[in-house]
């Protein structure tokens, strides 16, 4: 099973995963994983390609339901309470736990109205000034504001890759999560980009509990302190993402960030 | 007979070249030092079939309009020739019966003075018919010997053919845009006749229409020519009636279908929608006449309307919005489909509900696409002639009251042109001018579908 290691620090979880199995149709994709994220530190998720990192991370926030085939079992908490309970509003949760994928997918819309979409929707803004207020604020956070505040009325798809990742960024902080989920959002920019994202990263933990899933142990090395192994749609390891690198307790691990496979 | 010939000769000469460049260029594949050469075996082939098929498809396409007419000058230069009456109808007469026996459409001659012209004619035909066989064969050995020289190992071969294809293709788009230009073109002339006879200004602006065509076509009276009767009713049953029934209707099934329905539902209901669109517009017609238009009566009646119609702009307005129904879904099913899932996926993750992210994203994103199905359905609408002709009636009425007879302009290009009026009448002409406002609208329509749907891509892409 999960070889958790025993020299972590006490944290509270803002999420806990308890006994996780996620199913396509008959296959089972995630088998009974069970992790709990904290704020104070960045998720590392790594693995093999196939081994259901996005799908776990999917489950997070419930994306995996706009999957007819998808099913889910065992138990996801946010704060204490179970996100898969009957009852629970999936428009809430998404709000508190937001995303970004691994293509930037800016809407065809402005530059403004893709960070405004997600204030409007939840009526975060009450008027044009703070909606306004949020935006730029987002932005900045984001690390975007400098390049863009002169054409926030350009189409947010004109924007170079790098730069749309950093509004997809910004687009999910505009609704003040709790959690971000990132899933491989560096996989589609050059280094210089990378290198932006990574800094904003560094700059948004602590505030936010992140997770994010790569393929580059360098980057899950650079931006986080947790990470946890996946293999075969099993969470093989989780420990501290210094000594995940350095002191693997399990073969499979060791095998994996040596580039024996994956 | 004689085109026919020539066509199976060039294609027999092709593909001996065909076969003979293909052994050629084998040849060279096989001598050289890597078994490689610059093309496939198959490019030179086609590169020496293409030089001999489509100098002699030119010289057959050239030849089929000459060679009659070389024929009928040698038989004329003929002593039987000399016998023939001078002029006119009957010279030309005896003449195609001649060549009606001659080439033997014909069992044998009536005229006499035919008789005697068989033989030349016939001497003429086989002599032409040799030249032709003779040039088509030099041509293509002039073509397949020039091309079959240039073939080398180097030789780029597929570039060469593919430049070729390219311009065959462009050959073939050219057809369709000069027949654009074609009814453009007699449209544009016997619209200038017309205008010959009637102001423009009287048949633009006019609110009375009302041609006779027995009247005086040299005087016609121009106060019975004002076609905006005609363009207000095409307007108010094609674009307005109908639209409102179909550009929601055909929306909220295409989202329906595309977001919200199961896909058993989806493989059911969407073909269903579409057999709409394949319905003879005659039958819609039966419908709108015998059912719908009754009905309105009925309830007009009923709400105390004096005396209303049985024919209305109402009836085969709704009739014709469920008919277009399904070019309005379909285009907006098939660009709300080809909306990147990443994009749904983007804003159900930011907390949207699904209607949310169809009215702020999804609709949006595959509005293009949505407004040509508008365009495309709204040219369709006023090209419309049969529902109109059974349930709005045929007679001109300038009128906002849907429950008004009405008529459109593709009804009155029918009756004028099936008129008692002769051809160069002006009721008969008015057809024309009809066509050619018709036309210039539509194009204009598609025109603005066009420029809509590219003003959005480049903003979204
Ligand atoms: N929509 C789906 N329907 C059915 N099976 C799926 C679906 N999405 C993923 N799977 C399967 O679930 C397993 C895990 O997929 P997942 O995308 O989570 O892998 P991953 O670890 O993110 O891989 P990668 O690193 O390549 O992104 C794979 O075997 C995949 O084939
Ligand atoms: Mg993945």
């Amino acid at each position: 099973m999960t070889v958790v290691h025993d020299n972590l620090e006490k944290t509270e979880a803002k999420m806990s995963a308890k006994g996780v199995s996620v199913f396509y149709g008959d296959k089972k994709a995630i088998d009974d994983v069970s992790i709990d994220i904290p704020t104070e530190y960045v998720t590392a998720f790594i693995g093999p390609s196939g081994c259901g990192k996005s799908t776990f991370l999917r489950t997070l926030n419930r994306m995996n339901d706009t999957i007819p085939t998808a099913r889910v079992e065992g138990e996801i908490d946010l704060d204490g309470q179970d996100i898969y309970r009957s009852g629970m509003d999936v428009v809430q949760l998404r709000a508190r736990v937001g995303m970004v994928f691994q293509k930037p997918n800016p809407f065809p819309k402005s530059i403004y109205d893709n960070i405004a979409y997600g204030p409007k929707i939840h009526g975060l803004a009450e008027g044009k000034d703070e909606l306004d207020a949020i935006v730029e604020k987002s932005l900045k956070r984001a690390g975007l504001w400098e390049e863009v505040k002169d054409r926030l009325q350009d189409s947010g798809t004109a924007l170079s890759g790098g730069q749309q990742q950093r509004l997809c960024i910004a687009r999910a902080i505009a609704v003040d999560p709790e959690v971000i989920l990132m899933d491989e959002p560096c996989s589609a920019l050059d280094p210089i980009a990378t290198a932006k994202i990574e800094e904003l990263i560094a700059e948004l933990s602590g505030r936010f509990a992140i997770v994010i899933v790569t393929h580059s142990m360098q980057q899950a090395a650079r931006v986080s302190q947790r990470t946890a192994f996946f293999h075969l749609g099993k969470m093989v390891e989780y420990g501290r993402t210094s000594d995940i690198f350095t002191n693997p307790h399990e073969q499979r691990t060791q095998d994996y960030i040596t580039g024996r496979y994956g | 007979m004689s085109p026919a010939i020539l066509l199976f000769l060039a294609l027999g000469l092709g593909l001996a070249g065909w076969l003979a460049a293909r052994a050629r260029a084998w040849t060279f594949r096989r001598d050289s030092a890597n078994g490689r050469i610059a093309s496939l075996p198959n490019y030179h082939a086609w590169y020496v079939a293409l030089w001999i098929i489509l100098p002699v498809l030119a010289f057959v396409a050239l030849w089929s309009v000459i060679a009659p007419g070389l024929v009928g000058q040698s038989v004329l230069a003929s002593p039987a020739a000399a016998d023939l009456p001078d002029f006119g109808f009957q010279r030309q007469t005896i003449l195609n019966e001649a060549r009606a026996v001659a080439t033997g459409a014909a069992p044998a001659v009536f005229n006499p003075q035919a008789a005697a012209l068989v033989e030349p004619y016939r001497e003429a035909l086989s002599h032409y018919n040799l030249i032709g066989i003779a040039v088509t064969a030099l041509i293509a050995f002039l073509g397949g010997t020039y091309a079959f020289l240039r073939l080398k190992p180097d030789f780029a071969a597929r570039t060469k053919v593919e430049r070729i294809v390219m311009a065959i293709l462009l050959a073939a788009s050219l057809v369709a845009i000069l027949t654009t230009i074609g009814i453009l073109a007699s449209l544009v002339f016997e619209t200038a006749r017309f205008f010959g006879m009637v102001s423009p200004i009287d048949f633009l602006f006019g609110t009375h229409w009302g041609p006779d065509p027995m009247a005086n076509p040299d005087n016609p009276d121009p106060t019975r020519y004002g076609a905006v009767p005609l363009f207000w009713g095409t307007l108010f049953i094609g674009a307005i009636i109908a639209m409102i029934v179909a550009i929601p209707l055909g929306l909220m099934s295409a989202i329906y279908l595309t977001q919200y329905a199961n896909p058993t539902l989806r493989k059911w209901i969407k073909p269903t929608l579409e057999i709409l669109a394949g319905v003879p517009t005659v039958v819609y017609g039966y419908f709108a006449a015998l059912t719908i238009a009754p009905a309105i009566r009925d309830i007009a009646l009923s709400l105390g309307a004096s005396n209303p119609s049985t024919e209305s702009a109402l009836a085969a307005g709704l009739v014709m919005g469920v008919m277009i129904i399904p070019f309005v879904s379909s285009m907006a099913d098939d660009s709300i489909t080809a909306v990147p899932q990443a994009m749904r996926d983007g804003s159900l993750a930011m907390g949207a509900t699904t209607s949310e992210t169809i009215r702020r994203v999804l609709v949006p994103a595959a509005l293009p696409g949505i407004v040509a199905g508008i365009m495309l359905a709204i040219s369709r609408a006023i090209g419309e002639t049969m529902i109109v002709v059974m349930a709005a009636s045929t007679a001109a009425n300038l009128s906002a009251n849907p429950l008004d007879r009405m008529t459109t302009v593709t009804v009155q290009i029918v009756k004028m042109l099936t008129g008692e009026g002769s051809f160069d009448h002006p009721a008969t002409l008015s057809a024309f001018a009809l066509g050619f406002v018709l036309f210039m609208v539509t194009l204009g329509l598609n025109f603005i579908a066009l420029s809509v749907v590219k003003r959005y891509r480049e903003a979204y892409e």
